[in-house]
């Protein structure tokens, strides 16, 4: 790789190793990358001229990170444009990421929703390597079948750990779950719920109903992790867009505890 | 040391002090106001002392020179990523009070805010040094003394009063003493003037509880401000700005990557992909507009973001006043009813 460049605004080409398709319109592309990055961190992904798109670090491997993007704007779209061996350019990873290490003993809880996998899909993966994997408890939840993402890990995860998959609404015939990720919280068995730990990533309302589930169930506000999306145009805590209140979630998150993000209103 | 100099004398030191520096002054720029006829003072690069306006508050602020509106970052060719060139010359700033102390704290969000100091900001602040414009008196709308920037202790090479037709100075950087001492009428002590009293008065509230937040009296705003964002673009403190590309139309393989200033009062601010949006009413960015400037701001830097120079009532079509809403949020903090 070039060597990064002194001014943190200028990107650095990479490669793309492979494309995975989820659905029409996610895939992840997996970008040569070497260097310290934590699930839950984002890169500024872009395409130059099209302009640049916060993107969370989905996988992370030895030599390459995952990039789960969903076709939705401007950049987004012509990075579909590209194919295995040409190259994106990146700046990152930025923000704090999750850190594994406080899911790995005792009883958790990962709750996400939609691309919201892609932030906790490294947490899912150390919590599935974990001994107590029994005590590792993950509610996923997608609008619909097709809409499903990382279907080989959810495979994988139904293996390891105790998955709960579950659908808003599907076609007639389907035989998996059907709900929102709410409906199947009160269900999860949690032997000692006031040292029991969640985290919860998803679009703003889910979360919001989610921590609302937990805090039923008796989980304690300080052993609850969400990860916020904002938009984030620098991710060097100038641009101001991600601000909340006294709080860049480009610098001081996105990951938080629910101590705090229960006091950040927009 | 204090000299006192003519318009003439003036002139002669600043067409030296410019020999390698541009100077960046307040001008009245004659019927190119936003209404038929009406002026308006916006900053400009001068070379005379009489283009300088002395009397006139400004009606936007020096800002556009660190932080420019519209600010190619790097140009994008084939395969080359290439920094944009910029002008290198020291400038020189003509500003008052209120805004030298807005430097400090365009400087907390570019150099300090974040892990890097930003590059593009730090290498024009790098050539940028201030002279103090000395207030006679306070300008309607103006609310320094509460916001404690009425006062410039340090920070300036010199500073300039205009008053009967001679221009006071008092300079401060001694490098500079000789080229006054050149041409002064008079050598004598000199002071810069400043205001010790506003007829616009705020009171900022040590802390606002959440519950403001979520209080009524932003509703008002939902009603009157119709998001035209000219509040952010005057004030001196306001910094965001969104990353923009460009492709040229005549070559499309070349193209440019941009900052533009942005306003979080106006549609689009926080978009994020597949059409989610935070603070869709007025109301909710009148409140996170105000609130960083008094409460937010001092929470993570330790002083308050707005300087009080006024330039945001001033600019306003609906006539809200944001001097107005400081003392509402201020009555709400302590429990008081807002609109009492």
């Amino acid at each position: 790789m070039r060597k990064m460049s002194e001014n943190p605004y200028v990107p650095y080409p990479s490669e793309i190793l492979q494309i995975i398709r989820h659905t029409d319109k996610e895939y992840t592309f997996r970008m040569r990358f070497t260097g310290e990055v934590r699930p839950g961190q984002f890169f500024e992904v872009s395409v130059p001229r099209y302009g640049e798109a916060p993107i969370s670090v989905s996988g992370i491997g030895r030599d390459y990170v995952d990039l789960t993007i969903r076709r939705v704007g401007r950049v987004t779209s012509e990075v579909f444009e590209k194919g295995e061996g040409t190259s994106l350019l990146l700046r990152g990873p930025y923000g704090n990421g999750f850190d594994t290490s406080l899911y790995e003993n005792g009883e958790v809880i990962v709750i996400a929703g939609g691309t919201g996998v892609s932030p906790v899909r490294g947490v899912i993966d150390a919590l599935a390597g974990t001994k107590d994997a029994r005590d590792k408890h993950v509610i996923v939840g997608f609008r619909s079948p097709s809409d499903m993402l990382f279907r080989d890990d959810l495979k994988r995860w139904d293996q390891a750990l105790d998955l709960i998959l579950t659908v808003d609404g599907a076609p007639e015939g389907y035989t998996g779950n059907i709900g929102l990720v709410t409906k199947y919280i009160p269900d999860v068995p949690i032997r000692d719920v006031k040292k029991a730990r969640a985290v919860v990533v998803g679009p703003p309302p889910m979360m919001r109903f989610s921590v609302m589930g937990l805090l039923q169930k008796g989980f304690e506000e300080e052993n609850i992790w969400v990860s916020q999306e904002r938009k984030m145009c620098c991710g060097l805590g100038k641009c101001g867009h991600c601000r909340i209140g006294q709080t860049y979630v480009c610098l001081d998150g996105p990951v938080f505890n629910y101590t705090e993000s229960k006091n950040m209103l927009d | 040391m204090g000299y006192v100099l003519s318009q003439d004398s003036f002139t002669r030191v600043l067409g030296k002090i410019g020999l390698d520096r541009r100077l960046y002054a307040p001008v009245n720029k004659v019927g190119e106001g936003r209404y038929t006829d009406v002026d308006v003072v916006r900053y400009d690069f001068i070379s005379e002392a009489a283009e300088i306006e002395m009397e006139k508050k400004s009606d936007y602020a020096f800002k556009e020179l660190l932080t420019p509106l519209s600010e190619t970052l790097f140009f994008f060719t084939e395969n080359e990523v290439k920094e944009a060139d910029y002008d290198q010359r020291e400038v020189l700033v003509f500003l008052r009070a209120c805004d030298l102390h807005a430097v400090k704290r365009l400087d907390a969000i570019y150099l300090e805010n974040g892990r890097f100091p930003d590059p593009f900001y730090k290498r024009i602040r790098d050539r940028v040094k201030f002279v103090l414009i000395g207030c006679g008196h306070s300008y309607e709308d103006c609310f320094c003394v509460s916001m404690g920037t009425n006062v410039a202790p340090e920070g300036y090479l010199f500073s300039v009063d205009l008053q009967d037709g001679s221009y006071y100075i008092d300079v401060k950087d001694q490098d500079l003493a000789p080229l006054f001492a050149a041409e002064a009428e008079a050598e004598q002590e000199v002071m810069a003037r400043h205001v010790t009293e506003n007829e616009v008065k705020v009171s900022v509230p040590a802390d606002v509880p959440l519950a403001v937040y979520k209080d009524p009296l932003w509703d008002e705003y939902t009603a009157r401000c119709i998001n035209c964002g000219r509040c952010n673009f005057v004030c001196p403190t306001c910094t965001c700005y969104t990353m923009q590309d460009v492709f040229y139309t005549d070559n499309g393989k070349v193209g440019e990557r941009r900052r533009v200033g942005a306003s979080c009062m106006v549609d689009g601010y926080t978009n994020v992909a597949g059409g989610g949006q935070y603070r869709r009413t007025n109301g909710e960015r009148m409140r996170f507009k105000v609130l960083h400037k008094i409460v937010d701001f001092r929470k993570r830097f330790g002083y308050d973001m707005c300087v009080g120079c006024g330039r945001c009532d001033q600019v306003c079509p609906e006539y809200i006043s944001y001097a107005n809403i400081i003392n509402k949020v201020k009555k709400a903090a302590e429990g008081g009813a807002a609109n009492a």
